[in-house]
């Protein structure tokens, strides 16, 4: 046998460095294990600053011993290779598991052990754990805020359907493929814009301004199948006549005067709120600002000193104010300047409002993608006498917009998270309804229940937009 | 008149206060091979990157193909168009494929239907002997490679005159020569060609006739034969003693 050397351990005497430095550390983890989950102090005889540190010396000294390289076990070597590489990261390895250890079980104990969950009152929350009776309770008012309960079934049908009509592209036929990017861009948000108004809001199916937008959508379905010689012709009496009928024909107005189109119930969109309203905000948010965002970052580097020095004014302007008093101003300010009978609805000033203060980040964030493209890929794109259109259409934004994904999400991300923010106009999203129902006299002093709910909430849905981010940046990966 | 493709007088352009063309006068004929040479910072990179309207002259006039090129041309497309450029360092398009780099502007320029750009791309890629790499990204192919692909996507537009700036200059001497074998097909194939090159090699073989440029101005123009057998200016003959 070898001369043992324990300062400097090798193969030679593998399995008597792996065995003694494996009980080590397995000595260390046990006792601060069995401190923490059954508060047993196995080496309370010994002096106190001896008996708190031991685990860590034990553990260090045995995670010396197993450090051998290239010990022909995979195991062992990946060990090594990953937390083990020195007597410094050793050190952190092992505060890092005892850290876990000793953190689980007052987290355990919190949230399932010492927790309630049954019961339908404040007075089942006897333990000291968290009381999810609350959010039980709670639960539809935090997804649904105001909203009458027996019309829920009206979001559950919407978002459904949304979500449905969101996952058609992975289902497209190779034929129906390259109109993707228009469906998701024009068609979708149009339908998602249906659903809100007429089904989530209900009141009378038909005015106005819907008849436009059914005339309009129905006439650009159509078109992709007129001949483009008629095209023109086409897109200018089409829509109009469609209007016309829709307005005078179909549904003129004695009609839903006469109650006879009346559907469903109107919901004022005050009462909207909780979890619902923070999707549909971010998402009319997300689809507005990112096409504002490009028009103002294509703007601020256009020739036309208008076009540009309105850019720059709108991109500085919207990023030099707080959101908070872009809100307030939204609702405060700004119906004071627009004539005594026009109202505009309390969201969709929240939805504007909120579109163009993020625009003007996404703005900043696609120039600096637009910034990053070499000039020769312009000069290519004109030479094969491409207009300014279609070089940055077929060009310069696909390369642009994709070096810029993970600022785009980054940004993204952040304006789901300022929804919260619209409580300052009275909109109680979830966040706002966790505060409604926190002051409630009947369910004070759970709050942190509410909050960890809600950040869970919040890391799912942020998690899960930074994990398509991420596939999508892999997705236009063709670089070697 | 009408074989003059390309007529420039009097051109004059400034980089800010910095002069660099001088008093450029060129006609080029058509289905003639013009090489431009001279040492760096001439100007021969700006004199055809200006018949493209890539840079804007100050004075003077550009007439190509009939059509002048001023401030207000409304069609500075179309000219662009039917002049193909090929790139010092390629600019292949690394977002799409070898045969979409081909095919974008053809479909999207000269509303070409997909199935023939396609056939064109794939025509003028065997051409220059990379059809089999057509559905691969830029990314994987070689210096060489990329540039051949660029003279196809070029050449995919079908132009009346082609324009070569350096194209051989950021490449390794290997794929240097399979490129200048394309360039040189090309040549034989008939094509107005004018090339800013340092290749003296090419410049016999093909050239009608080479042009000397140095400080923004046109010192030499002279017959191949002519301009390397008996240079007349005493710039030119330095050059040439230097690179030969």
């Amino acid at each position: 046998m070898n001369k043992l050397n324990f300062l400097q351990p090798d193969k030679n005497n593998l399995n008597t460095y792996l065995y003694t430095g494996v009980i080590l550390v397995g000595l260390s983890i046990f006792i601060v294990f069995l401190n923490s989950f059954f508060n047993k102090d196995i080496i309370s005889f010994l002096p106190g600053s001896i008996s708190f540190f031991l685990p860590l010396i034990l553990g260090f000294i045995g995670l010396h011993l197993i450090r051998i390289d290239y010990s022909g076990l995979k195991f062992l070597d990946s060990i090594n290779k990953n937390i083990n590489t020195n007597n410094f990261n050793a050190f952190l390895s092992l505060l890092i598991v005892f850290v876990v250890i000793k953190s689980l079980p007052p987290l355990l104990s919190w949230f399932i052990l010492d927790a309630n969950i049954a019961g339908d009152s404040k007075d089942v929350c006897t333990g000291s754990g968290a009381c999810w009776t609350y959010i039980k309770i709670w639960f539809n008012r935090f997804m649904y805020g105001m909203y009458p309960n027996a019309e829920q079934w009206r979001i559950n049908l919407s978002f459904i359907a949304l979500a449905f009509l969101g996952t058609i592209g992975f289902f497209a036929t190779e034929k129906f493929k390259k109109y993707l990017t228009l469906y998701y861009v024009v068609v979708y948000p149009v339908i998602a814009f249906f659903f809100i108004f007429f089904f989530i809001s209900g009141g009378p199916i038909f005015f106005d301004f819907s008849y436009g937008i059914i005339a309009a959508v129905i006439s650009v379905i159509i078109g992709f199948f007129i001949p483009s010689k008629f095209k023109m012709y086409y897109f200018i009496i089409v829509p109009i006549t469609l209007y016309i009928l829709l307005k005078y024909v179909f549904f003129y107005e004695e009609l839903i005067e006469l109650g006879k189109l009346e559907a469903l119930e109107w919901v004022e969109t005050g009462a909207w709120g909780g979890l619902s309203l923070t999707f549909i905000v971010s998402f009319f948010c997300l689809i507005f600002c990112f096409p504002i965002g490009l028009f103002l970052s294509l703007g601020r580097r256009s020739d036309f000193p208008i076009i540009k020095y309105f850019s720059i004014g709108m991109i500085e302007f919207w990023r030099g104010v707080p959101l908070i008093t872009v809100l307030f101003m939204s609702s405060v300010m700004f119906p004071m300047f627009l004539p005594e009978d026009m109202f505009i609805d309390k969201l969709v000033r929240v939805i504007i409002a909120i579109s163009l203060f993020e625009a003007a980040y996404v703005a900043e964030v696609i120039r600096g993608g637009l910034q990053a493209l070499p000039r020769g890929q312009y000069d290519a794109a004109k030479s094969l006498g491409m207009g300014y259109w279609k070089m940055h259409i077929l060009v310069i934004l696909p390369q642009a917009l994709k070096l810029v994904i993970p600022g785009i999400a980054n940004t993204f991300l952040a304006l789901v998270k300022d929804t919260p923010l619209i409580f300052v106009v009275g909109l109680l999203e979830i966040v706002g309804m966790l505060n409604l129902a926190k002051t409630n006299p009947e369910w004070l002093g759970f709050a942190m229940e509410g909050y960890v709910f809600a950040s869970v909430l919040f890391f799912i849905i942020c998690y899960a937009m930074s994990k398509y981010s991420y596939n999508l940046e892999q997705k236009y990966k063709t670089e070697r | 008149m009408s074989d003059k493709i390309i007529q420039i007088t009097e051109m004059n352009k400034w980089f800010g206060d910095f002069q660099v063309l001088k008093n450029i006068n060129l006609e080029v004929e058509k289905n003639k091979k013009i090489v431009v040479c001279g040492p760096s910072g001439s100007g021969k990179s700006t004199l055809i990157r200006c018949i493209n309207r890539l840079e804007e002259h100050q004075q003077g006039s550009i007439i190509v193909d009939g059509n002048e090129l001023t401030e207000d041309t409304k069609d500075i497309e179309k000219i662009r168009a039917e002049v193909g450029m090929v790139f010092q360092q390629f600019n292949l398009f690394p977002h799409l494929s070898i045969l979409d780099n081909c095919t974008l502007a053809p479909i999207w320029v000269k509303k070409m239907p997909k199935n023939d750009a396609e056939e064109l791309a794939l025509q003028h890629l065997e051409k220059v002997q990379i059809a089999d790499q057509a559905s691969k990204y830029p990314g994987q192919l070689s210096g060489g490679q990329q540039q051949r692909c660029a003279i196809a996507r070029a050449l995919c537009m079908e132009p009346k005159i082609m324009l070569f700036d350096e194209p051989t200059s950021a490449l390794d001497p290997e794929m240097i020569k399979e490129v200048l074998d394309a360039m040189v097909n090309l040549a034989k194939a008939g094509m107005t060609m004018i090339v800013v090159t340092h290749e003296m090699g090419f410049a016999k073989e093909v050239a009608d006739e080479v042009i000397f440029m140095d400080e923004g101005m046109i010192v030499e123009r002279a017959e191949t034969k002519e301009f390397f057998a008996n240079p007349k200016s005493d710039r030119t003959k330095l050059f040439l003693s230097q690179i030969l």
